[in-house]
């Protein structure tokens, strides 16, 4: 517990509000029907390989990833295929889905789900990767980026760490925690499988100071493994961030516009770890995960949740939303996105579900800029957010692009900390876009 | 002293001779021969400089004219028809005339008509909006009421109308030189023909889902349910998509259409009422 690191630029402090910090993780029980979205992870969306009336079973394919970047998508339970049809998801948009109604819970041959730890790793480094790919495992962080595309090192590059991210930075979100203390033998099972992959000797953990248990914990079961290392971390956000993670625990600062691997550096987060663990010893797809939901209102808790299953589903576990809720958010509450609808269904991509009340859920007033910049003191990629939403404002893309907009990492710590209430994060956001379009016209 | 105010005066002077001979010897040498007819070509136009035309402003668009000694592909649309033969008859050549345009907006989803489901609260811009959500009545295709339209003109002529919520166009004011069009993220303001007296029908709706989900975001969303393309007897209207389209060049304002749509998507402007009042019987048939 001593020797706290940290990285050194920017940073902010949310209220941490890590209510459910405490509670054990349930199983939810499996809904009456599952609308899974064909496009969960970063990249294109999966093509659906089965079609409508076909019965399924609980681990079978149901969407295939072509592209490079995408994954495969399996079903979360045994049952019908009732539609492909579009419905609503966490965009705010309806987008393509396979709509399922469940039945008996039957699981595809070949899968064993077990509790009982296994630790023998028989597979080989390429056996790993593939296994990973076809069982359609993405990370569980929140981007969503394909893992076999991760753990697939370019030629002549050279991986030297993997990092597991640890950190849940976000204020309120606990299921990494909770999955820590459960599953850590587990989890640490998986890390030995990712260096296998990986072939990397060193491994560092990195948890922030407010999971003492969990860093305990790890700790001690860390000692049973060679090179493994739990490192604990100075309480800031974004630290979970992967740029500024690398930067706290190897000292390495990643190139603008480059990815971890460029420093040697692999980043995994705990949760695919512990997915990772399920599909190499168990053959067990990416059909479930853990979620938290809570709010200052609602009894919360941590759940294991079927792959599409509507967040109402839980909302009810948890006693309904109560009467004064004014936002329900998909995500942590700096970088999550708020909800119109309580029929979106969980994904791969969902780490929590935060409902607030209206003290919570309103935007500041918005005042002209005081050129205090604070913000530009707090963003830990070193940027200048207000310059940034000067040039959004005035359409200067080609310019934006200069003021390297597109390192921007979007963890909002200029928007939260800004005391004139500037929209500094959506001015930022809409000038990427504008400046990867600017790009894309360029390629053509 | 008289002799330094002499010195003063003939150094100043030499000088000021000096500068002027080069001065006229440069203006000989490097002239800029730009042809009269772009000043004359200025005069004429309106000189709002609002880029409808597609340059940057009216003097490149004189300069095109010249430039191009036609103008079968240029058009200004805030002087029209009028400004244009003046134009052309500086350089004596002749025009094809355009039927004078408007803006329209293509989308009824108002207060009453799309009841909101959520309350956006971000930066108030539509262009933001468009990136996070689908729209606070939950239509993916309808106006999101921030108003970048309004922000775009440059002649006033759209305002956001208070008990909609929807950019209401001033039919006086539009040049139709398209600003709107470009701002909208949506796509839902069209350049359409005014038509004689300012009358025209559209559909006001340019929602592509299945006929079901767009009725339960909207109660006036076009459903694609064909009728109106059945009925119409100038085979004006298209249905792609789930969508009607009426082509404006073809409708001849029949408004035959505008009855038989069973959600009255299809709207009518600038037509004396109806003697026998339309029944609204038929409601719903989707």
């Amino acid at each position: 517990m001593s020797d706290l690191k940290t990285f050194p630029l920017g940073g902010v402090h949310p209220e941490e509000g890590k209510y459910t910090a405490s509670k054990a993780i349930e199983v939810l029980p499996i809904p009456e029907r599952v609308y899974i979205p064909l496009s969960q992870s970063l990249g294109a969306p999966s093509i659906p390989v089965v079609n409508k009336g076909d019965r399924v079973k609980t681990g079978q394919l149901i969407a295939k990833g072509e592209a490079f970047i995408s994954a495969n998508i399996h079903s979360s339970v045994t049952g019908v295929v009732e539609k492909i049809d579009e419905w609503i998801d966490a965009s705010g948009y309806r987008k393509k889905a396979i709509i399922i109604k469940t039945e008996a819970d039957e699981w595809e041959e070949g899968i064993m789900p077990s509790d009982k730890l296994n630790s023998n790793i028989s597979l080989s480094k390429e056996e790993i990767i593939q296994r990973i790919k076809d069982k359609g495992i993405v990370g569980l962080g929140g981007a969503t980026f394909p893992t076999h595309v991760k753990l697939s090192i370019p030629q002549g590059k050279k991986a030297e760490y993997l990092i597991i991210n640890a950190v849940e930075c976000e204020p309120y979100l606990t299921s990494d925690h909770r999955l820590m203390l459960e599953k850590g033998e587990e989890i640490l099972i998986g890390i030995q499988i990712l260096m296998k992959a990986l072939d990397v000797q060193h491994t560092l953990i990195g948890i922030e100071a407010n999971k003492p248990d969990a860093i305990e914990h790890l700790s001690k079961l860390a000692t049973k493994y060679n090179g493994i290392k739990v490192q604990g971390l100075k309480l800031k956000y974004p630290q979970g961030a992967e740029k500024q993670l690398i930067k706290a625990l190897v000292n390495r600062e990643v190139p603008s516009g480059k990815l971890p691997i460029e420093v040697g550096c692999v980043v995994q987060n705990v949760g695919t770890a512990f997915a990772v663990y399920e599909a190499v010893q168990f053959n067990k797809p990416l059909i479930d995960r853990v979620v938290t939901l809570s709010g200052k209102n609602i009894n919360g808790g941590n759940f294991i949740v079927r792959i599409g299953t509507p967040i109402q589903a839980m909302i009810d576990k948890c006693g309904g939303l109560p009467e004064n809720t004014e936002k329900i958010i998909n995500g942590g509450p700096m970088m999550g996105k708020a909800l119109t609808s309580t029929e979106v269904p969980v994904t791969k991509g969902t780490s929590g579900i935060l409902i607030f009340t209206s003290e919570m859920s309103h935007r500041m007033p918005m005042y002209n800029c005081v050129r205090c910049g604070k913000c530009v003191t707090v963003c830990p990629m070193g940027l200048e957010p207000i310059l940034l939403e000067k040039i959004a404002e005035n359409k200067n893309w080609e310019m934006a692009e200069k003021e390297h907009i597109l390192d921007c990492i979007e963890c909002g710590s200029c928007h939260y900390t800004c005391p004139a209430g500037r929209p500094l994060l959506d001015m930022i956001r809409l000038g990427k876009n504008k400046v990867n379009q600017l790009i894309r016209s360029r390629g053509k | 002293m008289n002799e330094i105010v002499l010195y003063s005066l003939m150094a100043l002077g030499g000088i000021a001779l000096l500068f002027a001979t080069i001065i006229f010897f440069v203006e000989k040498k490097f002239k800029v021969i730009e042809d009269p007819r772009i000043d004359q070509i200025q005069e004429i136009l309106p000189g709002a400089n609002c880029g409808g035309c597609g340059y940057a402003g009216c003097r490149n668009f004189a300069e095109a004219i010249v430039k191009a000694g036609n103008m079968d592909t240029l058009f200004c649309p805030v002087g029209g028809n009028e400004v244009l033969k003046k134009a052309a008859s500086v350089l004596g050549i002749e025009v094809v005339e355009k039927a004078p345009q408007l803006a329209v907006v293509r989308c009824n989803g108002s207060f009453a008509n799309a009841p909101q489901k959520a309350r956006y609260e971000g930066a108030i811009s539509c262009s933001f909006a468009h990136n996070l959500f689908s729209g606070e009545s939950g239509c993916p295709f309808g106006c999101l009421g921030c108003g970048d339209c309004v922000a775009a003109c440059t002649f006033d002529a759209i305002y956001m109308n208070p008990e909609s919520g929807l950019p209401t166009v001033i039919d006086d004011k539009c040049t139709s030189c398209g600003a709107c069009v470009k701002a909208c993220p949506r796509g839902i303001i069209e350049l359409r023909n005014k038509g004689p007296k300012g009358k025209r029908i559209f559909v006001s709706c340019i929602n592509k889902e299945k006929g079901a989900v767009a009725r339960k975001n909207c109660s006036v969303a076009c459903i694609g349910c064909g009728k109106c393309v059945k009925t119409c007897p100038h085979e004006a209207i298209t249905l792609v998509d789930n969508l009607a389209y009426i082509d404006y060049e073809k409708c001849k304002l029949c408004r035959k259409c505008v009855a038989e749509c069973p959600t009255g998507a299809i709207l009518e402007i600038n037509f004396p009422p109806r003697k026998t009042e339309v029944t609204k019987s038929n409601e719903v048939e989707a």
